[in-house]
């Protein structure tokens, strides 16, 4: 299969060409301290919420971010924004370093970024009229009053709202034309880098659809990069060019859009496309499928190794001591596994360990021994490998 | 299992439909007017059988759910039509006589299982609480049978969690607890509003998987309303789609999916994302929005975003059998079958719309 993310960009020019992503992460870490005591706030635990990501997006690139509820990929999404503060790491916008800019610096910057939030009935204040909504960011960003008006209007038209509906309250509208307000206003500024955070997941699905060709459209006719955040694989493939799976806080995989279903590597990745019922009983029937059992294990206390293990049906010891580094397979395809799943022997002895991997990894690359590369079906019970795993894989 | 009946239950022969709803009708006073949200809804479910609820948000098929468990009694709302289970009259059944339905015979699962539970009683006690109103048994016997009902669906170590609260419980855990909960009293029916919306896929895929055993393990009927395809295509025996109000389609998995014939069943179908095809350059979307429920449209109700629309479309299509040899298969669309063939892909699954999105302004 073709790669059709090519076309707006090579998935690995952020890394290697040499261009400078638009926005970068390195060894990206937030933690949420949990404090107990009444007069001595001691940090007794902390939640891993974002435990060393590194990616970047290059301009005009639409990276989907997905995972389950508590995968970290919100957090992540609201670091990028400088909405919350990075534990440990790195943040670079277009190579500038901004993990700890203060407000002044960030200022200017926040015209270039800005975000479309997963709820459109909490998102908009529901006592200002959408000119004042969508009028606010050009305000406080100095657009005279005069221009403020016509612009409001052309930005309306541009979502597929009427001009004349700038007067109107919040309530007056759709889900779905409220997230269309949402889009507008975010558009306002003309920023470089959009931040979509589930911005279909509270729609009808006859209306996700709308909003999706919508993004698409906004994005050939402004020129924008999109971080799209969404617990749903099939909604991000419509727009992304490259996608990353998160799983308690770490890089699952990263792959260019196609490839991901119809190649994953990781089993999470399997198991989650699997996991998503297919609209189209004789093939739902037919249909290989793992449910993985149990849900995701705590952030405060991550496993130890692979953090999937437990409720990987390929784990073995390895999995349980050493963390699997990000393997780079061919087509920029990256997946942190110590089993992976489609991938040849000659792929396997091809692969070499990504600089993206997190410092903690090993530096084990998986070996080509039976088992790995095959199809799911070739399933282990989790007992199974370990007796016989090889102690060093060369 | 399901051939046993449980002692003090009435008979339940195969073929009769457990629950027989006609014409029903649900209307809300509001201050914007009259609400329409249920309008002529018909439909039978029959002992063991998964049937499917599908449609939009504000297309009555929480409001047909609810009313026929009384949920959705005010001072503003009207009834009309029967519901019978059995020889009881639902819709028009006094409060004393729906609490010995409720939880007993028919038993809900709600969408939100984070609000659903009461958060400062241990789960164990809310599912003891609901045996207990229904049978009289001590509570050594109901707090056994809650344990088992914990480990039935899914729950590990039921034993020493039976006295957690529901804070302490993930999203999907306490969607099995309400599971639990609705099997309690070994219902017939079990009505499922949106079970599995609120929760990540892997854990939906299971929570759907445990509705399934215990549907072949306990016998019970299910209705279950959805808004996601996927899901039903998983799950159901049959489907009814429902649009502004009325039932627009009805027919088996197969035929809905197989051979659609209302216009809205077809975008619907098209307007899925999906993940085990190529992807297409646009996704397909049905213009326009749904109509409010207090201004609806004359005749058909899809007709203001129906590509296919003609002058017989300002009457009201009957629901009716329209294809050939197929009694069961139901809709509401004046176009003949000839004409849906040809206007619809046939290719299955891939059936949508002509790609005209862009939302309609409201009115």
């Amino acid at each position: 299969m073709s790669v059709e993310a090519s076309q707006t960009s090579s998935p690995d020019s952020a890394d290697s060409n040499g261009d400078t992503p638009l926005i970068s992460v390195e060894h990206l870490k937030v933690f949420f301290p949990i404090k107990q005591g009444i007069v001595i706030d001691r940090e007794v635990a902390r939640v891993h919420a974002v435990n060393d990501v590194t990616v970047s997006i290059a301009e005009g690139e639409t990276l989907g971010l997905v995972g389950e509820s508590g995968c970290g990929k919100t957090t992540m999404s609201r670091t990028i924004m400088r909405l919350i503060d990075a534990t440990e790491g790195t943040i670079r916008y277009r190579g500038d370093d901004i993990t700890s800019a203060g407000h002044k610096q960030m200022a200017p910057l926040r015209r270039e970024m800005q975000m479309v939030f997963q709820d459109p009935f909490a998102s908009l204040n529901p006592r200002k009229r959408v000119g004042q909504i969508i009028g606010m960011p050009l305000k406080l960003h100095g657009t005279s009053r005069k221009q403020i008006e016509p612009k409001v209007k052309d930005l309306l038209d541009r979502v597929g709202l009427h001009p004349e509906h700038i007067n109107r309250f919040p309530h007056e509208f759709s889900g779905g034309q409220r997230q269309r307000i949402g889009v507008a206003r975010a558009l306002a500024l003309e920023p470089r880098l959009v931040v979509l955070d589930e911005p279909v997941s509270a729609l009808d699905v006859s209306v996700q659809a709308q909003i999706i060709n919508l993004l698409d459209d906004l994005q050939d006719g402004f020129g924008l990069t999109y971080l799209f955040v969404a617990h749903d694989l099939s909604v991000v493939r419509h727009v992304s060019d490259r996608i990353a799976v998160m799983y308690l806080g770490k890089v699952m995989e990263v792959s260019p859009s196609e490839e991901l279903y119809t190649k994953p590597i990781h089993p999470y990745t399997f198991a989650l496309l699997s996991a998503i019922p297919v609209p189209d009983p004789e093939e739902n029937r037919n249909r290989e499928r793992i449910v993985v059992s149990g849900e995701p294990p705590n952030p405060i206390n991550p496993p130890p190794g692979c953090v999937f293990h437990p409720r990987c049906p390929r784990a073995t010891q390895i999995c349980r001591t050493v963390e699997p580094p990000l393997t780079r397979f061919p087509n920029g395809h990256l997946a942190a596994c110590h089993h992976p799943l489609n991938v040849s022997p000659e792929e396997i002895k091809a692969a070499t360990k990504d600089p993206t991997s997190p410092l903690s990894s090993g530096d084990e690359l998986p070996s080509a021994e039976e088992g790995n590369g095959a199809g799911p079906s070739g399933e282990r019970s989790p007992e199974a490998g370990s007796a016989s795993e090889p102690p060093q894989a060369s | 299992m399901s051939t046993t009946e449980p002692a003090g239950k009435a008979a339940r022969p195969k073929n009769e439909p457990l629950l027989k709803v006609d014409d029903l009708e649900v209307a809300f006073a509001t201050e914007d007017g009259v609400v329409q949200a249920v309008d002529g809804v018909s439909f039978e479910l029959r002992p063991e059988e998964v049937l499917a609820i599908v449609g939009e948000s504000g297309s009555g098929k929480s409001v047909t759910a609810m009313t026929l468990m009384g949920l959705t009694r005010s001072p503003n709302a009207k009834f009309a039509g029967t519901a019978h289970y059995g020889d009881r009259e639902l819709i028009g059944a006094s409060e004393d006589d729906l609490r010995e339905v409720r939880g007993a015979e028919i038993a809900m699962v709600f969408q939100d299982p984070m609000t659903s539970l009461n958060p400062v009683i241990k789960i164990g006690d809310q599912i003891i609480e609901q045996i207990q109103e229904h049978e009289a048994l001590p509570d050594g016997p109901a707090r056994e049978r809650a344990i088992e009902l914990l480990e039935r669906v899914g729950i590990p170590r039921a034993r020493e969690r039976i006295d957690s609260f529901p804070f302490e419980f993930s999203g999907g855990m306490r969607q099995r607890v309400m599971i639990a909960l609705a099997l309690s009293c070994d219902p017939s029916i079990l009505i499922a509003d949106e079970p599995t919306t609120a929760l990540d896929v892997t854990i939906q895929a299971q929570i759907l998987q445990r509705i399934r055993e215990l549907r072949e393990e306990t016998g019970a009927a299910v209705i279950l309303v959805t808004h996601d395809l996927g899901v039903v295509a998983d799950i159901a025996d049959r489907i009814a789609v429902m649009y502004a109000g009325r039932i627009i389609e009805e027919g088996t998995l197969d035929q809905i999916f197989y051979d659609p014939q209302h216009p809205y069943t077809w975008g619907l179908l098209g307007s899925i994302t999906r993940v085990d095809r190529p992807r297409p350059e646009r996704l397909p979307a049905i213009k326009g929005l749904p109509p409010s429920l207090a201004h609806r449209p004359e005749g058909c109700h899809f007709r203001p975003r129906c590509p296919h629309e003609f002058a017989k479309c300002s009457e009201i299509p009957p629901l009716e059998a329209r294809v050939d040899g197929q009694p069961k298969h139901r809709d509401r669309c004046w176009l003949s079958v000839d004409e849906k063939h040809q206007r619809r892909e046939v290719r299955p699954g891939e059936i949508g719309l002509p790609d005209k999105d862009e939302e309609a302004p409201a009115a």
